[in-house]
């Protein structure tokens, strides 16, 4: 029964007419037997399709054939939950609930993922954000700790609840919605002049990756091929942010383990590491840098020579002030054990880049679903303990590696025109791109109508399915544990929000 | 340990000069907008047209962007070549108003607090952050100054965790419909005197986002704002000249 249904590879577009409406059990059914059978859920979500019942549309993969496959059904009510079996799909479903009032029947945990007004129902109010009723551990000696929205660092409004015996973590519940900007509902009717500049903010720390999802989208639904000179700016582009980010994480996690030498350190480093984007589009976090159909700015000669310059310094200041680090049997012995994710809670709950990785969990784009500039990329970095130490040694091994590939790129620019005009985009299709962000695997979804304007646009960050992991390697801590566990991970609250 | 301190001499001094010496930025940062009026064709829209933010108007003939909603993308720059954005960065003003730029003007640059507030503050100012919906960019460039680069501390302004040991708020975001009552919350448990910075184009006009429903349109809709920091986001050395401004050490 899954035979007839409609297979594509990234960056492809298929006609809405070729995907095949199915009856909602072939649908749920489908996907059951997919899942259980080792893919993943990408996407899945609800759309108005302009009769009274509304779309569901799910993207799965299969990592190992680099397949995506795109199914396609409609529902007036309810449908039928699968997150008791796959514990993945839970948070897509809350939101086709919260979004289109769709009910999963016999979710185990249906609860407001964003408290977003519904798009369907519009005279249903809004769920109040931080009204819900959180998981309560039971007994005398259990006390709650409550965290949030408003943290004591510099960080994103987020509501954590800890469950605890004493010390010990019994359950953490993460409940987030306060950076909610509505976006995928202001995407509808795009692409507008805005749309660039509002993916460029999706996740500020994550411009590179969503905007390319985005361009992706653009190029492919429009019929462009970009220029390989663009092509690999992109990707430059690309790992100069994994590398910030990174860098700036270890530095966090340093400084949560109180080894404040390397702490300081990465954060002057990862400043620099930000320059390099600035030197190549004046902005810090690559804002300006991408447009669909390629990339604004070029780098010449003069600009690639000085960059690896930098770049050389810039490393050797990463792997002394790192080395530090990774060698101090104290810190290690701070991170070895904490967090532990297994690989089997991490391939049930979905999760994705660094944080699968560190489970043993071999899941990136870069690797099962390359782009065009992607030909040099070898593997993926996997490390199995699944701990706070795995998780920062994926990102040792992900710093060198990504240095090596931008220090390539920038000594091997292909030369030619960096952008190329986008036509109007095709109508009726639907479109879907992949990017290994930082984070990990980026999903953008586009549903064009009859004049080529956004239907729909699904927008997944890494992070919506991360989160899970982090309140699952809270388990079993110590409260003193969070933060360490927190950096190891460093999830983005606005991407998750939307 | 032994390790630490070859390691210290190699990694060296990292503190800026700032502010003694200027900042060297990028080639290709985008600062200040200078619009050259007298290149300006009489009835053209271009810029007007083209600014994804509608940032940009002509006022009796004269173009004025309003840099509370500019995000520095630099599609407003036209083919008569009257707008180019400047290197530099400073761009942070105590009133809303005069971040309407127009054409052969220049900024007001923020003046200091007034005596009473600036004897308060002046050498020490402690700081509680609320980021109320912005993309973290912001977030992230204000805690940058945070590392030796900049090393705020020097200046004797320090982030806090607790809203009641603050003197002011460092807002970031547009104030969504879901963090309206979290900021509110915050600043009320802030003690008088207290003040309030809006950083980043969210948190003055609602910035990328400022035709959602949900997102907001900026903080001072909602509190009394003593200094605006533009851009998207603002650059840590345009965060850093403003906050000294405003106390009066710039
Ligand atoms: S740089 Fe500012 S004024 Fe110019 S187009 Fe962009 S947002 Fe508008
Ligand atoms: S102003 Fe720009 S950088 Fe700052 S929070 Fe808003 S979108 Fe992000």
């Amino acid at each position: 029964m899954v035979d007839s249904a409609v297979r594509i590879s990234n960056n492809d577009v298929v006609a809405l007419a070729d995907v095949q409406l199915w009856p909602l059990p072939r649908f749920i059914a489908a996907i059951d037997v997919e899942l259980a059978g080792g893919a993943r859920v990408v996407s899945y979500f609800a759309h108005h399709g302009g009769t009274a019942k509304v779309e569901l549309w799910c993207v799965l993969a299969h990592d190992d054939r680099g397949e995506l496959m795109v199914l396609r059904s409609h529902s007036d009510a309810e449908f039928p939950s699968l997150a008791a079996r796959h514990p993945q799909i839970q948070l897509f479903e809350r939101e086709i609930y919260e979004q289109f009032s769709l009910v999963p029947v016999g979710h185990p945990w249906l609860k407001p993922i964003r408290f977003e007004p519904s798009w369907r129902d519009h005279a249903a109010s809004a769920a109040v954000i931080g009204d819900f009723t959180p998981y309560q551990v039971a007994g005398e000696e259990i006390h709650e700790v409550a965290v949030g929205p408003v943290h004591a660092g510099v960080i994103e409004p987020g509501h954590f609840r800890f469950q605890c015996h004493g010390e010990e973590v019994k359950h953490l519940e993460i409940s987030l919605g306060f950076q909610h900007r509505g976006v995928e509902h202001l995407l509808v009717g795009g692409p507008t002049a805005a749309t660039l500049l509002q993916m460029e903010a999706l996740a500020g720390d994550t411009t590179i990756g969503h905007t390319s999802a985005y361009c992706q989208l653009c190029e492919s639904l429009g019929g462009v091929k970009i220029t390989p000179a663009a092509a690999r700016l992109r990707a430059i582009a690309l790992e100069l942010e994994r590398l910030a980010n990174h860098v700036g994480d270890v530095g966090a996690l340093s400084g949560d383990t109180g080894f404040l030498t390397t702490a300081s350190y990465c954060g002057s480093i990862r400043g620099n590491i930000l320059n390099l984007s600035a030197d190549i589009c004046g902005n810090r976090f690559g804002r300006g840098l991408l447009r669909p159909g390629g990339v604004n700015f070029a780098v010449d000669e003069a600009l690639a020579q000085d960059l690896l310059e930098k770049l050389d310094a810039i490393e050797d200041e990463t792997n002394g002030a790192i080395a530090l680090f990774y060698d101090s049997p104290s810190v290690l012995a701070r991170m070895d054990g904490v967090g532990c994710v297994s690989m089997a809670v991490a391939a049930e709950l979905g999760l994705v880049g660094p944080a699968a990785r560190a489970s043993g969990l071999v899941r990136d784009v870069r690797q099962h679903y390359p782009g065009v500039a992607d030909d040099d990329f070898t593997a993926a970095e996997v490390e199995n303990a699944g701990d706070v130490q795995a998780r920062a040694l994926v990102r040792r091994r992900e710093i060198a590696a990504s240095f090596a590939l931008v220090r390539q790129r920038l000594q091997q620019l292909p030369p030619g025109e960096v952008a190329l005009p986008v036509a109007s985009l095709l109508p009726e299709h639907i479109g879907v791109a992949l990017v290994e962000g930082w984070r990990g695997e980026i999903v953008h979804v586009a549903i064009t109508d009859d004049a080529g304007r956004f239907a729909r646009y699904k927008v997944v960050d890494p992070s919506f399915h991360n989160w899970s992991g982090l309140a699952m390697a809270l388990r079993g801590q110590q409260i003193s544990d969070f933060p360490l566990c927190n950096k190891s991970f460093n999830l983005s609250y606005c991407g998750f929000d939307l | 340990m032994l390790k630490i301190i070859p390691e210290r001499f190699r990694q060296g001094y990292r503190t800026s000069a700032f502010p003694r010496r200027e900042p060297q930025l990028s080639a290709r940062f985008r600062g200040v907008p200078q619009i050259d009026g007298g290149k300006c064709p009489p009835t053209c829209h271009y810029c007007v047209d083209n600014c994804p933010m509608q940032a940009i108007t002509r006022v009796a003939g004269k173009v004025v962007i309003d840099l509370g909603r500019c995000l520095f993308c630099a599609k407003c720059v036209c083919p008569h070549d009257a707008i180019s954005f400047s290197a530099d960065y400073r761009l942070a003003v105590r009133e809303r108003r005069q971040l309407q730029l127009s054409a052969d003007d220049s900024l007001e640059l923020a003046q200091p607090l007034a005596d009473e507030l600036r004897r308060l503050f002046g050498r020490s100012l402690k700081l509680r952050q609320v980021s109320a919906g912005g993309c973290n960019a912001c977030e992230a460039d204000f805690n940058v100054l945070g590392v030796p680069t900049f090393d705020l501390g020097r200046f004797g302004i320090q982030v806090v965790a607790s809203p009641r040991h603050a003197d002011g708020l460092l807002v970031t975001g547009p104030v969504t419909a879901n963090m309206r009552a979290a900021l509110l919350d915050t600043y009320a448990a802030l003690p008088e005197p207290r003040l309030v910075i809006v950083s980043g184009a969210c948190a003055i006009s609602g910035g990328p986002f400022a035709a959602s429903a949900v997102a907001g349109n900026g903080v001072d809709e909602l509190l009394p704002v003593d200094l605006y920091v533009p851009g998207c986001p603002p650059h840590p050395y345009t965060l850093l000249d403003g906050l000294l401004r405003l106390l009066g050490r710039r």
